[in-house]
């Protein structure tokens, strides 16, 4: 893990330019974010960079509102009423909050992969062709390609390579998350967001995850929200530390869990709550 | 994995723009199948109030004749063209009555043997036979009704009441008569067995979700299984257990086969319970198809509006008892 | 002197115990003794009928030999066209109140209205259909017949599409919107893919019920003599048939109508147990 210059770098980086003090370009900005669940504030006055290429962290106790962080930046609670956001999330340059955004547009190229895999009660196949064919006209043997080369970078062809016609639910959890990654992958995103993606599996599919989660950086910008730390320090370049809906602290992952700037962010990477 | 070089700007913004096309396209078929649902939404509300509009409109004539008198006038003469609902009324009411009082007890305690006493494994067959009594067209309660039940309550049973009650006080005049088989109490008897499935349906899921430690705790303290049912149980389980009841009369009230071929179809009022009598939708299924003139039609559609109204109500109040239910998190 | 006391209150609980625990046998061998008395007599009674003949000749004039072909085709077109009718209105409106609506005030009202028009007396749907159909038109037919049965499809399709749909998990929504799916195809494609089973245990449920609906037929479709397919005219039916035949003092017509009532009762039975069975392997 790289270290940035150990000089006091500013916890959270308020740039405009799309550049941080640190000299990588930010694919998403966040300014001023405020979220509502009702009447009552769950978010308040976040700020936070994340950067293109790198995997971030999401970490603190429950009930912190990384989840609900993570929902907003590929706006999946309007999908409820009575949830509202205010402020500025940035995505390569135009605010994402703003009520003209095509939200399905958005979300094709904002993919997200949930806690509980997910897989359409369709085959394998189609399960990847889906989102495929709905936003091109492919000929079968192109999508056939496609679907194998989303498998492929989802370490799971090998698996199924002769049972795609198999429905997708009847495979292992570690299976049907590698799955439900493919299928995002398939859709060509931008950025990928995982919600605690290994929190429903055992330890050596989270292995398999978190090394696929390694790989995919390169070509993708990561965000992983996830209450085990081990984890986070295994995966993410920067780390976010969350508190009862405040950022506490971001940083490089290094520095945040070896030199920690604030009690609170010491106190949970010790084990002292949590 | 030359298709994967996304961090290349302008190929992202290809694929933006084509998607975005794409996803526009789509929008005016999602606009379009959101308003046919809300659409079909409407129309529901729509026939509801259709029904009751259609009603009143047909009930007007005989309204407008007969006044409110209409709902006590036991007089029914085609005709002479005067017509009262008291006959039918009181009929519907009784034989309601009749099928709640034997069918409330015997349902219930069928709930009670499904939950408590029977062995697991005939638990479900057992369940799905008494479902099956509410799946038999009410036609066919009807004809085997007319022509098994009846004459069988008229050799066997009806003569033995009769003598039974003579001379008691009060009940004689409740269980009077020539034996017709036919009657009230048959047509009831009737109804008890056709509503017996709604109510134990909706009692063995109510039961059922009565915490186990309530149960565990009573029964440590020595209970015997009829106390934790009495004291336990039903009153844990007393909203739904009513809201079941009041579905069950609901469907009572407006049952029109069965009672058709048993209750006798006359347009009288009698104190015994073995006398032929009629109901709302009894008459209206035996003479609507034959009614000449319009005052005679508007008649019969002004009872259907008077049933509506009474099942109307009963349904509205055990619609409100379950939603309790749901509420209290029960 | 306590203890005589005591064994007494106790011998007193434990009878009534076994009271209670017999009333409760008793109950429900009353239940099932019914069940079993109604189907045996119309095995007896319909068996007897059963032949060839039944599903090949029309109904005959009183006093003659004869068949219920007209009358079991009738059914079936009517049944075939309320179902066509109800079935679509009444899944788009389940889907309204499950996935669109879930939480406003027009769904409430509708939940509300929808559960009375299941219980309403099937007569009273009959009487306004005839009110806004058949006097209008000037005469019975057969499509006024579908359409009084559409109305009890209606209901039926709407409550269980609503319940079937709010079973679908909200993780798996969420995971198609997250590819972008809109709205609308996310339900088309994957909410009603997930719910098809229960959702189609609501049609076969639909039509047990209407199968045997007599009432509202009464005074919309009444009755044909004759074989026809004439939706514009009146339309026999199995049950105003069963109904007819059986007050008739007529021998032949009664055995027919005891056969036709063996047949529409074995038909929704059948089907009722079908749907029970596809909603049972589910879970």
């Amino acid at each position: 893990m790289n270290v940035a210059s150990t000089a006091a770098a500013p916890a959270v980086t308020v740039a405009h330019t799309g550049v941080s003090a640190e000299g990588l370009p930010e694919k998403i900005g966040i300014h001023n974010l405020e979220f509502f669940y009702g009447e009552s504030r769950a978010l308040k006055g976040i700020n936070l960079s994340l950067y293109a290429n790198k995997t971030t962290a999401f970490i603190g106790p429950s009930g912190c509102g990384k989840s609900t962080l993570l929902r907003i930046l590929n706006r999946m609670y309007d999908l409820y009423p009575g949830q509202r956001a205010t402020g500025e999330v940035l995505f390569d340059g135009e605010n994402l909050l703003d009520s003209r955004v095509d939200i399905n547009l958005l979300r094709a190229r904002i993919g997200m992969v949930f806690q509980k895999p997910t897989p359409f009660p369709m085959s394998i196949y189609e399960n990847i062709a889906f989102g495929i064919r709905l936003y091109e006209r492919l000929p079968k043997s192109e999508i056939d390609g496609r679907v194998e080369s989303a498998l492929r970078r989802a370490a799971l062809w090998d698996e199924v390579k002769d049972k795609l016609g198999a429905s997708g639910l009847g495979l292992s959890g570690g299976q049907q998350q590698r799955l439900c990654i493919a299928r995002t992958v398939a859709v060509k995103p931008e950025v990928i967001l995982f919600d605690e993606p290994c929190s429903a599996l055992d330890p050596i599919s989270t292995a398999k995850i978190e090394e696929l989660i390694d790989e995919l950086k390169q070509d993708y910008t990561i965000v992983i929200v996830t209450h085990n730390m081990q984890q986070a320090a295994r995966v993410s370049d920067f780390t976010t530390f969350m508190y009862l809906g405040e950022l506490i602290e971001f940083g490089p992952t290094a520095t945040v869990f070896t030199t920690p700037r604030d009690k609170r962010t010491q106190a949970y990477i010790t084990g002292r709550f949590g | 994995m030359s298709e994967v070089a996304l961090s290349d700007t302008t190929m992202a913004a290809s694929t933006s723009r084509s998607r975005a096309q794409v996803l526009k396209r789509l929008r005016s078929s999602d606009i379009y199948f959101r308003q046919l649902t809300r659409l079909s939404v409407l129309l529901v509300l729509g026939l509801l109030s259709g029904v009751i509009l259609a009603l009143v409109i047909g009930s007007i004539p005989a309204l407008k004749t007969f006044g409110f008198s209409f709902v006590y006038t036991e007089v029914w003469n085609p005709v002479s063209e005067q017509f009262g609902a008291l006959a039918p009324v009181y009929g519907t009411l009784v034989t309601s009555a009749i099928a709640m009082v034997i069918a409330v007890p015997v349902g219930l305690m069928v709930a009670f043997f499904l939950t408590e006493l029977c062995p697991m494994v005939l638990r479900r067959p057992i369940a799905i036979a008494i479902e099956l009594l509410a799946g038999i067209p009410s036609i066919i309660y009807g004809i085997w009704g007319l022509f098994i039940f009846a004459p069988f309550l008229q050799k066997n049973v009806q003569p033995f009441l009769i003598d039974t009650f003579d001379g008691v006080p009060g009940l004689q005049s409740l269980f009077a008569g020539p034996p017709y088989g036919i009657g009230m109490l048959t047509a009831g008897f009737i109804l008890a067995i056709m509503v017996l499935p709604f109510i134990t349906a909706i009692s063995r899921d109510v039961f059922d979700a009565v915490p186990p430690v309530l149960k565990e705790a009573t029964y440590g303290l020595g209970c015997t299984t009829w106390e934790v049912f009495k004291h336990v149980i039903l009153p844990f389980t007393r909203v739904g257990v009513i809201g079941g009841v009041m579905l069950a009369l609901g469907r009572a009230l407006g049952e029109t086969m069965a009672v058709t071929f048993v209750i006798g179809n006359a347009h009288t009022v009698s104190a015994s319970i073995l006398q032929p009598g009629t109901t709302i939708s009894a008459s209206i299924a035996n003479e609507f198809t034959e009614a000449v003139g319009d005052l005679y039609t508007s008649s019969l559609i002004a009872l259907g509006l008077i049933l509506f109204v009474i099942t109307f109500i009963v349904l509205a109040i055990a619609r409100y008892m379950l939603l309790r239910l749901q509420q209290q998190g029960r | 002197m306590a203890n005589s006391r005591q064994n007494n209150l106790y011998a007193s609980r434990r009878l009534r115990n076994m009271l209670a625990k017999s009333l409760a046998y008793g109950a429900t061998a009353f239940g099932l003794g019914w069940l079993v008395l109604i189907l045996g007599v119309l095995l007896i009674h319909g068996i007897g009928g059963l032949s060839l003949a039944v599903f090949t000749e029309n109904t005959p004039p009183p006093g003659s030999d004869g068949g219920l072909l007209n009358a079991i085709v009738g059914s079936i077109m009517m049944t075939l066209l309320a179902i066509a009718i109800g079935t679509p209105i009444g899944i788009l409106a389940g889907t309204y109140m499950a996935e669109y609506g879930r939480h406003d005030k027009l769904a409430m009202i509708v939940r509300f209205i929808n559960d009375i028009l299941l219980s309403a007396p099937s007569i009273v749907i009959g009487l306004f259909i005839y009110e806004v159909l058949v006097a209008p038109m000037g005469h019975f037919s057969g499509f006024a017949g579908s359409v009084s049965l559409a109305v009890i499809v209606i209901p039926v399709v709407v409550r269980t599409t609503e319940d079937m749909l709010k079973l679908v998990p909200d993780t798996l929504r969420e995971a198609a919107a997250s590819i972008g799916l809109p709205r609308s195809m996310m339900i088309q494609r994957i909410a009603y893919r997930a719910a098809r089973a229960g959702i189609v245990t609501g049609i076969l449920l639909a039509i047990a019920r209407v199968s045997g609906e007599t009432a509202p037929l009464l005074f919309t479709a009444l009755n044909n003599q004759f074989f026809s397919v004439n939706m514009n005219a009146p339309m026999p039916s199995l049950p105003v048939v069963i109904f007819q035949f059986a007050l008739s003092p007529y021998e032949e017509w009664q055995s027919l109508a005891w056969t036709g009532a063996l047949l529409i009762t074995f038909t929704v039975l059948g089907l009722s147990i079908v749907a029970r069975s596809l909603t049972a392997r589910k879970s």
